[in-house]
């Protein structure tokens, strides 16, 4: 341990500690804007100067190394200047958007200039202007707003392995951005989303699609049905001063219905066909001892991660497209002909965690229902949030209502689909029951080479095993399949999850906080809310998603058979190699169309 | 080296002919540099010294054979000014705008270039012989205000005698 002072106080911490971290300690407040502990520490944006007594110049506390006998000063007035001018320095060239920005209130810059007072820019000189790109159905990037913290570079790179962004040009022009300043359409992006949750400005967010919500329900010609993702229940209280975690499904419907859906939905209905989907598949596979092992194709991140970096790994992705895209196709066609509706009328939408769910409506091959689009809006949970609050409602005093039939009851195996994890289990639980005749206890599966990924083994009992494995972050996925590829592991059947904390409660269409200066610690607010999920699946009646009674009307009155003919045609899909990068570049194409190369198929909105 | 590397390289197709021959030594310049682990700035300076200029299908091609980033390739590529991605003309004419330069009048050499050549700094005439680009001082401030052509030093030069300058090097 090592003992020192910071403004007067003693403290004590362990060797190795920056002095940022012992200033904590003694809840001793320094600013820090480009520090994202464990991901991005690159001491750059000099907001975090302290003065160390017998240092010549002020020191970035987030790269000091804390010593024996160190004296360290926080808050003399050339510390607090000099902060002030690093914030004056990014501010002289930052547009002045805030009333209308993305990040209004949720802007780190934004809250330093508060809390430093700043009410005027002595420096005056001349503005960074780029161009706008908002051609990805995911995500906007402003890089005028970008103030090169790097923390979108190195999630992008170091935790998720894609490397889309860097340091581009240099001097006064530099910023942040994919290489060319292309448009993330022009770059294999897989539209995680995570750089949004870290950018600590407006610079990257996620595409706003609220008006075309609010456009069809005051249409009274359309029909709007609404399907809400595992995850949502439990963080869109988050918005209302629910604690993370706390499940608020019954109210989360009451506000659908009062902002005026005609039906509101569970996802979780769509997950429990994922299930007898991909079980079947798995199950065949298993037979037949072919393309093993099965990869889960519920995350189109990981979706086009695979397609764009593995590209060989394609006849191992399972055909049964995700909950959202199983759940559209079957609206426009069950729904429809169960509530004798036409299905042109019905304007489908989904509330997901996620961003990369906005690319993936978009796919071109997402339409098998006939009607342009089987889903034709996705909104954020963070999107959904602004909706209730724009419509004046408080979610957390709504009282509870149920889900509508016959789309809005799921099993347990549904909800979990939110979950790390939650997808393996839920069609393990399927599956074994299948071959075994008898009910699966808890899945277990251990954190392998420490915590990279998990797996286990499940015995069949008849000699036979399956042999699963769940990764999270497509950055820990690369290194499963260099495992799986080096013939160093053997799976039967591989979950992914594109999103780091803990799958898509850590998504990238979360409410989205700033100010967080540990990635550790964003990290466990996320996984909190998994627990939520765990509970709800507590809480259900049924727990498996062959025994809920209405996955069962389905097959006996549509569907006929889990991975049948008439499935195979709605429920199942094909994927695309994806060239990496393009040779053309789109920006200042947004019109043409035609020139859409292969890279970009299916991504045109 | 990134993961990425074991990626298959995709076939480029472009109709640029002048590119396409080349692709046989970049071809050789990219395998001897995986084999010898070359530096990133080495790699794209012999890359360089073969096509002219470092263009967009230049930049991919070197990301996908050595499975580095394009991210990452570009970046280093717009930090250097020794790395240009825009093609030069047979004589690269490179301005001085050093202080002793600039006091001495280089920017009224550099505008009666570009009425001349009628280009703006890093661009090429249309019929290829000239490009213009600007430079930090060179260190020949003595014989201010200077300019470069593909290297060779002209000193003393002014507004009158630019023309002079080009015509010796064959200009229309
Ligand atoms: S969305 Fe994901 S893949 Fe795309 S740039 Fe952001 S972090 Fe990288
Ligand atoms: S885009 Fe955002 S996260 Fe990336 S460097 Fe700029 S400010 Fe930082
Ligand atoms: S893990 Fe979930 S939230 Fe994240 S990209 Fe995949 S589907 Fe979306
Ligand atoms: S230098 Fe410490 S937070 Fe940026
Ligand atoms: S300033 Fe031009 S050569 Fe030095």
């Amino acid at each position: 341990m090592i003992n020192l002072t910071i403004d007067g106080q003693q403290v004590e911490i362990k060797a190795g500690a920056k002095v940022l971290d012992a200033a904590e300690k003694l809840d001793i407040d320094i600013p820090t804007l480009c520090y994202l502990e464990g991901v991005n520490e690159p001491g750059a944006c000099r907001v975090c100067v302290v003065e160390i007594i017998g240092e010549k110049d002020l020191q970035p506390a987030c790269k000091y190394n804390v010593r024996e006998g160190l004296e360290v000063k926080t808050n003399t007035p050339e510390v607090l200047n000099a902060r002030k001018e690093v914030i004056e320095l990014l501010l002289s060239d930052h547009p002045f958007d805030c009333l209308t920005c993305a990040a209004n209130m949720n802007c780190e810059l934004q809250a330093l200039a508060k809390q430093f007072g700043i009410r005027e820019i002595d420096l005056q000189g001349a503005k960074n202007e780029y161009p706008i790109d908002d051609l990805s159905p995911s995500l906007v990037r402003e890089p005028s707003k970008c103030i090169m913290c790097r923390r979108c570079i190195e999630v992008c790179a170091g935790v998720q392995e894609v490397h889309i962004y860097d340091i581009l040009e240099r001097g006064f022009g530099a910023v942040a951005g994919p290489a060319f300043n292309d448009s993330l359409m022009d770059t294999p992006c897989i539209t995680c989303g995570q750089c949004i949750l870290v950018c600590p400005t407006g610079a990257l967010h996620a595409k706003d699609d609220k008006q075309k919500v609010w456009d069809a329900l005051r249409d009274s010609e359309k029909h709007a049905v609404i399907q809400t993702a595992p995850a949502i229940r439990v963080t869109i209280g988050e918005m209302f001063g629910l604690e993370p975690g706390s499940l608020a499904t019954g109210q989360l419907v009451t506000a659908l219905k009062r902002l005026g859906f005609d039906k509101v939905f569970d996802d979780c209905f769509g997950a429990d066909v994922v299930v007898m989907e991909e079980g079947h598949e798995l199950m065949e596979r298993l037979e037949s001892g072919q393309d093993l092992p099965q990869f889960t194709s519920c995350c189109p991140a990981w979706v086009k991660f695979c397609e764009s970096f593995y590209p060989e790994l394609i006849p191992n992705l399972s055909s049964c497209k995700s909950p959202q895209q199983v759940f559209g196709a079957l609206v426009k066609t069950y729904y429809a002909q169960q509530a004798e509706i036409d299905a042109s009328s019905i304007f489908s939408v989904s509330v997901m965690p996620c961003v990369a769910k906005k690319y993936e409506a978009a796919r071109e091959e997402m339409n098998d229902s006939g009607q342009d689009r089987d889903v034709d809006c996705n909104l954020t949970t963070q999107e959904l949030g602004e909706m209730i609050k724009e419509a004046g409602l408080d979610l957390s005093k709504l009282p509870e209502t149920e889900y509508d039939e016959p789309m809005g009851y799921a099993s347990g195996a549904g909800v979990i689909f939110g979950s790390t994890g939650g997808v393996c289990e839920a069609t393990l639980r399927t599956v074994y029951e299948k071959i075994t005749g008898t009910e699966l206890n808890r899945v277990e599966l251990k954190e392998v080479r420490g915590k990279d990924f998990k797996e286990g083994i499940i015995d069949l009992g008849d000699g036979r095993i399956i042999k699963a494995a769940v990764a999270r972050g497509t950055g820990n996925a690369r290194k499963l399949i260099e495992k799986l590829q080096s013939g160093e592991a053997d799976y039967d059947f591989v979950e992914v999850m594109a999103c780091p904390n803990g799958g898509c409660v850590g998504g990238g269409g979360q409410p989205n906080y700033s100010g967080y200066d540990s990635w550790r610690e964003m990290g466990d607010k996320f996984v909190q809310r998994a627990e939520g999920l765990v509970e709800a699946d507590r809480g259900k009646e049924h727990r498996k998603a062959h025994e809920n009674p209405f996955v069962e009307k389905l097959y006996n009155e549509f569907l006929e058979k889990p991975h049948g003919e008439k499935s195979q045609k709605l429920l199942h899909t094909g994927y695309v190699t994806r060239q990496l990068y393009t040779d053309s570049r789109l920006v200042g194409k947004k019109e043409a169309s035609s020139e859409i190369s292969d890279a970009r198929k299916g991504e045109e909105a | 080296m990134s993961a990425l590397q074991d990626r298959k390289a995709i076939q480029m197709d472009t109709d640029d002919k002048v590119l396409e021959d080349k692709y046989e030594k970049i071809d050789e310049i990219l395998k001897e540099a995986k084999d010898k682990e070359e530096s990133l700035i080495d790699i794209l300076h012999k890359v360089q010294k073969v096509v002219g200029y470092l263009p967009r299908e230049v930049q991919i091609k070197v990301a996908q054979d050595l499975g580095i980033p394009l991210s990452e390739i570009y970046s280093v590529i717009s930090f250097y000014s020794l790395f240009s991605t825009e093609p030069k003309g047979d004589y690269n004419i490179e301005v001085c705008m050093g202080t002793a330069c600039y006091v001495k009048g280089s920017d009224e050499v550099l505008n009666e270039l570009k009425e001349e050549l009628k280009i703006e700094p890093g661009q090429v005439t249309d019929d290829g012989k000239f490009s213009l680009e600007t430079t930090r001082c060179v260190g020949a401030c003595g014989m201010a205000p200077v300019l470069l052509v593909n290297g060779e030093a002209h000193g003393q030069v002014d507004k009158e005698n630019v023309a002079e300058i080009l015509d010796s090097y064959g200009k229309e």
